[in-house]
Parts: C-alpha cells; structure tokens; sequence
C-alpha cells in the first residue's frame, strides 16, 4: 500500500523549492502584466489559467503531494471536483434563465 | 512485572513517538497527511462559496466590480503576494529542515514565516484602514459596528466617469457597494486564517525549538505547512481575482 519505506521521507532537493519560488514569482508577474493589456474576455481566463498553475506548483512540489500516497491523489481530485461542480452547476443555472421564457414569480403584497 | 517495566516492554519495539494503533512511522504519517487533506477539502467548499458569489456577481455588476476593483492598491496587493508566497518558500523549507534534523534551521525557517506572515497582516491593515476612512467599508445591517461609517462614494472611475458624480451612472454606484462587501468577505476570511495559522505557528516553533521534532518524526511541522500553503493558494486566486479585474483602458 505504502511506496515509503518505513519512517523515512522521500527528501527534495532544496534546489527544487528555490526553482519552484522563482517560477512562482515570474508568473505573479506575468498577471499583473496581462492585467494591463486589453484582451478582451481573455483577461479573465489568462488570470486564472495563471492562477491555477501556480495552485498545481505549490500543492504538487511544496505540498507534497506529487510524491504522496495515493489516496491523497483522491482526496485532493475530489475536492477540486466537487469545486468545478459547485461552480459550473450554479453558471449553468443562471446562465440559461432567460431561455425558456417563463415570466417571473408575482408576488402578492 | 512492574508497570513501568511493562510500558517498557510494549515500546521498546518502535519509535516512541509512534502510536500504538499504528503498525509504522510511515502508515502513521500518512494517516495525519490524509486527516489534513480531507480537512483542507472542507476549506475548499468553504471559500468556494464565497468564490461562488463573487462569480455570480462579478457576471451581473461587471461595470461596478471594475470600477471599485481599481480603487484597491495594486501595488500593496501584489507586495502582499510576493511576501505570501516567500512564506510559502520558508515554510516549505522548515519542513525540508526538519526531515533532515536539523533543529536550527527548522527553528529559524519557521520564524520567518511567521515574520512574513505579521507582514502580510500589517500591509492587509493598511489598506484596510484607507478602505475605513473613504467609507468604503459595507455598512447594510452591520453599521451599528461602525457608528457614523455610512458607505460613502468615493472617486470610483469606470470607463472615465466618476461614478459618484453621474447620477446616470447610479446604478454601477450600487454595485461597487456589492464588490466591496464581498471584497471584505473574502479577503476577511483569508486574514483570519493568517491569523489563526501565526497562532498554531507560534505551538509548532515552541516544539520545535524544545528539540521535540527528529528526522524520524516532525509530523506537526509538515501539516502546518499543508495549513499555511493552503492559505496561500487562497491568496494565489484572491489576488487576480479582486486586484487586476479591469486594469487596461
């Protein structure tokens, strides 16, 4: 079940955590840049597409979890699943309202 | 057999510091890394739903969310995502220290997150403290907080108005109220984590520094670590997302 042997880790080298830092710092730079260029509807997907690679960088190398068990692969897919569903479930919702055109819900006072 | 000849026996076969109802150090570990895990799920539904409504907010009041997006102060926001992630590096290297053993550098790593941390919190309470003065805070039902604090309008510019000075333009005026109280939300949330991992920090360097952490066992140094990378990811989406909405033209 385990890959570890028993009671040691498996070490990175210091090198690795430094690469990952400037890498880090060059792609915070990159969205603050591209924030200031006029990309249309693709400001907001080059933010977060940036976003996200810096997420995976540091939960794979800082987090360990490239490295780690397993189950850890699931837990980790499943709460970035359960993400993407809480997000796209409530876009589809309101992102398709005025299709069917059903009038709105009349209150009475 | 005396008692503490028997508590001798039933150790001696492993590590002191291994539970019993763990058949080794490795199995141990990665135990308390899936714990952490499974809790840092619960974190990620947690800011998701805040994530949620700014999603859903920023579709409906984009003119409102860009006009008060470039009030905040890009450059305390992007100061404070250099010193988060810089945390980020000293922490993952407090952990890489103490699989190595080596007591000092853990100890001194470990105080300079916590520096960096403190950082990252006075930045935070600086630009809080502009937003409080321009009454820009969300007053709604919890003005009686802030006695005399009523959300003002302050210079909001969006497409080369000032919004507060177009009656025409009132309605992006409501929306920028709308992006600041999820601004304070969000942002809110994320320093009390800091806050609440300076605090666990400062149990882990107190271990540490007593010598309690070795080579073969540091678990509490490693899943502080999962804890505090984890606030920086938060941070990692927070920065783009709240800063840098509507920058160009």
């Amino acid at each position: 079940m385990s890959h570890l042997e028993d009671g040691h880790d498996h070490i990175l080298p210091a090198t690795t955590y430094y690469g990952i830092f400037a890498v880090l710092m060059v792609l915070t730079a990159a969205t603050v840049a591209a924030a200031f260029v006029d990309l249309g509807p693709l400001n907001i997907i080059v933010a977060l597409a940036i976003a996200v690679v810096k997420a995976s960088l540091v939960v794979l190398i800082f987090m360990h979890v490239k490295y780690g068990d397993r189950l850890n692969w699931v837990v980790v897919g499943a709460g970035v699943f359960w993400l993407f569903i809480l997000l796209s479930m409530l876009m589809l919702d309101y992102s398709s309202r005025g299709w069917m055109n059903v009038p709105p819900i009349q209150h009475v006072s | 057999m005396s008692d503490a000849a028997l508590t001798q026996g039933l150790h001696a076969a492993h590590h002191p510091r291994q539970m019993h109802h763990f058949d080794s150090m490795a199995q141990q570990k990665e135990t308390a890394t899936f714990g952490m895990w499974v809790f840092l799920v619960t974190e990620i539904m947690f800011f998701g739903g805040m994530f949620a409504a700014y999603m859903l907010y920023r579709m409906w009041y984009f003119p409102g969310f860009a006009a008060a997006s470039s009030e905040l102060d890009i450059t305390l926001g992007g100061t404070n995502t250099v010193v988060l992630i810089g945390s980020s590096l000293t922490v993952a290297m407090a952990v890489h220290a103490a699989q190595l053993g080596k007591r000092n550098q853990t100890v001194w790593l470990l105080i300079a997150t916590g520096v960096l941390g403190v950082v990252f919190l006075v930045i935070k309470y600086f630009e809080y403290k502009v937003k409080f003065a321009g009454h820009h805070l969300p007053d709604g039902g919890m003005i009686w907080l802030f006695p005399g604090r009523e959300f003002q309008l302050g210079p909001f510019i969006y497409g080369g108005f000032d919004v507060s000075q177009s009656p025409e333009l009132a309605p992006i005026a409501s929306q920028v109220r709308i992006f600041m109280v999820i601004y304070f939300a969000l942002t809110g949330m994320h320093a009390l984590h800091m806050i609440i991992g300076i605090g666990i920090l400062a149990v882990i360097l107190r271990m540490a520094i007593r010598g309690e952490f070795s080579k073969e066992w540091h678990i509490p140094v490693e899943i502080f670590g999962l804890y505090w990378h984890f606030v920086d990811i938060v941070w990692i989406f927070l920065f783009p997302l709240l800063y840098l909405v509507h920058r160009h033209g």
